[in-house]
């Protein structure tokens, strides 16, 4: 008997019973199952939810894959043992097996903690309510470990997707229901509950932490340290990176969002694909271009002097700001969630718009923490259904119109 | 003023199993099965007991709440059998055939002459009322009512459908007098669209206002030709007739015979030769579907109706009462190994995602009933409006359906709906969602509350 008839046995003797929704979890992995249409349409289209969060999950991968070498890069680098980069994207200095292997070895852990603990309350959820396991968290899963600094500790990433999955999705009714992003309300509760963890210079590098509490014990070494280039911007100082290694991501930051080429095309493939929304993205870079121009306007005709703390920033040139950060991570990726997005397409527009918009402005506003498209995205999360309202609201009007004039 | 309907969003679903052009008599069915699940909403009084005979246009029973509303017999016969369900519903009336029918005689009409108060009598003591239907909520006409416009499409684009062009040749004197006498129930216009390089015996008619029509699917949709031309608001009603039933319905005032003949298309990729057949509304479909049809031993999906909107029947099954297409297309009940992931070329798919239907616009598809995949809650956003030229949100009045918000319902066009219309969306759906039973059930939750 093969494996085919063996699991539909199996399948028929869970069913009704406790463990089905995980055992079907696991079944349509293997297989797509052989459910049937019944009434309604006899046939159906060839996409369902797992093609697409797969789609989304095949974009990722070469950020992850980018963010291995780039940890064992910047962690060389810190300690000076290799040169920086001279030769584009496929510099040698960058791509060797050192690298990857540190990253291989912090990330890895990131990837499998991010899922395990995220799928298994996944799981049980699906047990407890009895509905079947939805795919969303095969995206959120994939999103955290590249939004985190590789050296988070792997506890504090537990805890934070057991709260996001919780508090940010299940309570909601699970996938399809959530008002917020998971992935970034899990980022958001780590970055409020832990901030010494996420930000600062020493946390994008990997080994600086361990480094500095060395010193400190009063061993006779010399700190490491990783400036983001924001970090470097809003203390004023230069960016310190040449402009095509923050394009092409040879800089520090969280594990997956540094090489804006890698997103860009991620992004590309998206659209392609039609999974991602092309007006969402669009629309956010344009907002942020048009905040970044209004701020090089103000710092060029002097409403603000260089000693302002906020000068750094706002004098950057606006198209920095797109390479720079997790902006491109953020609006490729986490602002196109259409879960949490605007769901009209005219809504699609003012909230990309407003993301990248809002995203500049904290940025820039917030020295503290200078980055913003996090706080940005999990705002416009929650003025999306305000905004969707309105775009319905005028159909609903343009129906209202048309019954009084003719009753008039 | 260009009356011409072009539309953009949509999607034609190209099958494998298209009729070829030549019609056959059917074998006469020795049994007529009437089913009054076809007839949406109504709830059945039965007149023809079990044991008696009947004509053909004979009245087999009405509607309980519009008495006026007469069921007729497509054959005249004898009635062998009430099929009952749960609280003594009747599910079917089967009615065995004599070898030489006779017909009720209605008397022919002087259609000129009637007045609108007349022809609405006639056609309601004959049986031909249910295939007026109106909108709102998509079901036979209240008689009471009177519609602002009726609208007739006589193009058809959903799958397979059968080609009204070729169905209706030679039927322009019924056409003809069928539409002048609904024009007289209505003080507005009767809309007729045909497709546009089409040589519709429709086109020629008096009386109407013409629409050539283009685009993809749905733009056969009389729904979506009502909501180009003159959509449905609060209070108003419209009626929609087929055109196969106006040839029914113009018989009838030409001859007074209730003729409930029609010729129905068998398609499908499990046909072996697809091609129209002559037959009765209610005939059983075994005499149709076996002769270089389906195989006997096939695992196929008999389906009365296109296989986006039609009713899924047994192989001892009956044609339904409004249907011209019986599909058959093959069963999907298997499982496909890492078939959520792999690339696909044979199946329709409106994405790109690892979907290679872009690729071959052309190319005709052997679909079967497999889901693709399971039930989920909403996700995606924006695929819907791809393949949905109505002016509403289609997703966000699903969603009112489902948490039943009448109001809301109401100003998200509620009215102006069918289920039908909500048959690509519901192809391409991600999630597995069953839009047109939402959809249903939703315009049956107003017309009981609002009625």
């Amino acid at each position: 008997m093969d494996l085919k008839k063996r699991l539909h046995i199996l399948k028929r003797k869970y069913k009704y019973k406790k463990m089905a929704p995980a055992f079907n979890a696991l079944h349509t992995f293997l297989y797509l199952p052989d459910e049937t249409t019944h009434n309604g349409t006899h046939i159906k289209a060839a996409d369902d939810l797992k093609r697409t969060m797969n789609i989304v999950i095949m974009a990722m991968v070469p950020c992850l894959l980018f963010g291995m070498f780039n940890a064992g890069y910047q962690h060389y680098i810190a300690l000076g043992e290799i040169e920086a980069v001279s030769g584009g994207f496929f510099s040698s200095e960058f791509w060797t097996l050192d690298n990857f292997l540190v990253g291989l070895v912090k990330i890895l852990p990131l990837v499998i903690v991010s899922y395990g603990v995220g799928l298994a309350i996944e799981f049980l959820f699906a047990v407890i309510k009895k509905h079947e396991v939805e795919e969303g968290y095969l995206v959120t899963g994939m999103l955290v470990p590249l939004i985190v600094p590789v050296d988070i500790p792997l506890w504090m990433l537990a805890v934070a997707v057991a709260f996001g999955v919780v508090i940010g999705k299940e309570v909601f009714g699970g996938t399809g229901m959530n008002i917020l992003n998971p992935a970034l309300t899990i980022r958001a509760f780590l970055f409020f509950a832990y901030p010494t963890w996420m930000s600062g210079d020493k946390v994008w590098v990997h080994g600086a932490v361990e480094r500095d509490q060395a010193i400190a014990a009063g061993q006779n070494l010399d700190a490491i340290s990783g400036e983001t280039i924001l970090g470097s911007l809003a203390q004023g100082k230069e960016a310190g990176y040449e402009v095509m290694d923050m394009f092409l991501g040879f800089i520090p930051g969280s594990v997956g969002e540094t090489s804006t080429l890698l997103i860009i095309l991620g992004g590309l493939f998206l659209v392609f694909t039609k999974i991602g929304s092309w007006r969402i993205m669009l629309s956010s870079v344009v907002g942020a271009i048009i905040m970044g121009l209004i701020f090089n306007q103000v710092a060029a005709s002097g409403w603000i002097t260089d000693s302002s703390k906020f000068y750094g920033l706002m004098s950057a040139p606006f198209w920095e700001h797109l390479i720079i950060g997790g902006f491109a991570f953020g609006t490729v990726f986490m602002a196109t969630d259409p879960v949490t997005a605007s769901q009209t397409n005219k809504g699609k527009w003012i909230y990309g718009f407003l993301v990248g918009f809002i995203s500049i402005m904290i940025r820039v506003f917030n020295p503290a923490y200078p980055e913003g498209v996090m706080l940005a995205i999990l705002l416009m999360n929650v003025f999306a259904p305000t905004i969707d309202h309105y775009v319905v609201q005028g159909n609903v009007k343009k129906r209202m119109k048309r019954l009084k004039v003719k009753t008039a | 003023m260009s009356n011409d309907i072009r539309i953009k969003k949509g999607l034609d679903i190209k099958l494998i199993g298209e009729a070829e052009k030549a019609v056959e008599r059917a074998i006469i069915s020795n049994y007529c099965t009437i089913r009054p699940e076809d007839f949406h909403s109504v709830i059945p009084k039965l007149v023809a007991k079990e044991g008696t005979t009947v004509k053909a246009g004979g009245v087999l029973f009405f509607d309980k709440s519009k008495e006026v509303v007469k069921f007729v017999s497509p054959v005249s016969g004898k009635v062998v059998e009430v099929v009952r369900g749960p609280k003594r519903r009747i599910d079917a009336i089967k009615i065995e055939a004599d070898k030489t029918q006779v017909f009720e005689d209605y008397g022919k009409c002087d259609i000129e002459g009637l007045s609108p108060e007349e022809i609405k009598a006639h056609l309601l003591a004959s049986g031909c009322w249910p295939f007026v239907k109106q909108r709102p909520y998509d079901v036979i006409a209240n008689p009471e009512k009177s519609p602002k416009a009726i609208f007739i499409s006589g193009y058809a684009s959903a799958p397979l459908a059968a080609d009204l062009d070729f169905t209706l040749q030679g039927k322009e004197a019924e056409l003809q007098a069928a539409i002048t006498a609904l024009g007289k129930l209505t003080e507005g216009k009767v809309h007729v669209s045909v497709g546009k390089d089409a040589n519709s015996p429709l086109s020629n008619l008096k009386g109407i206002t013409l629409h050539k029509v283009s685009g993809p699917h749905p733009s056969g949709n009389v729904g979506t030709q009502i909501n180009r031309i003159d959509p449905v608001n609060k209070g108003e009603v419209v009626w929609t007739v087929a055109p196969q039933d106006l040839v029914i319905i113009g018989e009838l005032l030409l001859t007074g015979k209730f003729n409930a003949e029609r010729i129905v298309a068998l398609v499908g990729s499990a046909v072996e030769k697809p091609r129209y057949f002559k037959t009765l509304a209610g005939s059983e479909v075994s005499t149709i579907i076996y002769d270089k049809g389906l195989s006997k031993k096939s695992n196929a999906r008999i389906i009365s109706g296109n296989v986006l909107s039609g009713k899924e029947i047994r192989p001892d099954g009956a044609l339904d009462y409004y249907s011209n297409v019986i599909s058959i297309i093959p069963e999907g009940d298997d499982y496909e190994l890492f078939g959520w992931n792999k690339p696909v070329f044979n199946k329709i798919s409106t994405s790109r995602a690892l979907t290679f239907s872009w690729l071959t616009p052309n190319k005709k598809y052997d679909l079967n009933t497999n889901t693709n995949g399971e039930h989920r809650a909403f996700v995606t956003t924006g695929t819907y409006e791809e393949v949905f030229p109505l002016d509403i949100y289609p997703m966000q009045i699903l969603k009112a359906c489902m948490y039943k918000d009448l109001d809301e319902m109401e100003a998200l066009g509620m009215y102006e709906v069918a289920p039908e219309d909500f048959a690509l969306t519901e192809f391409v759906c991600v999630s597995k969602q069953p839009h047109q039973k939402i959809i249903r059930e939703g315009l049956d939750l107003m017309l009981k509350e609002i009625g």
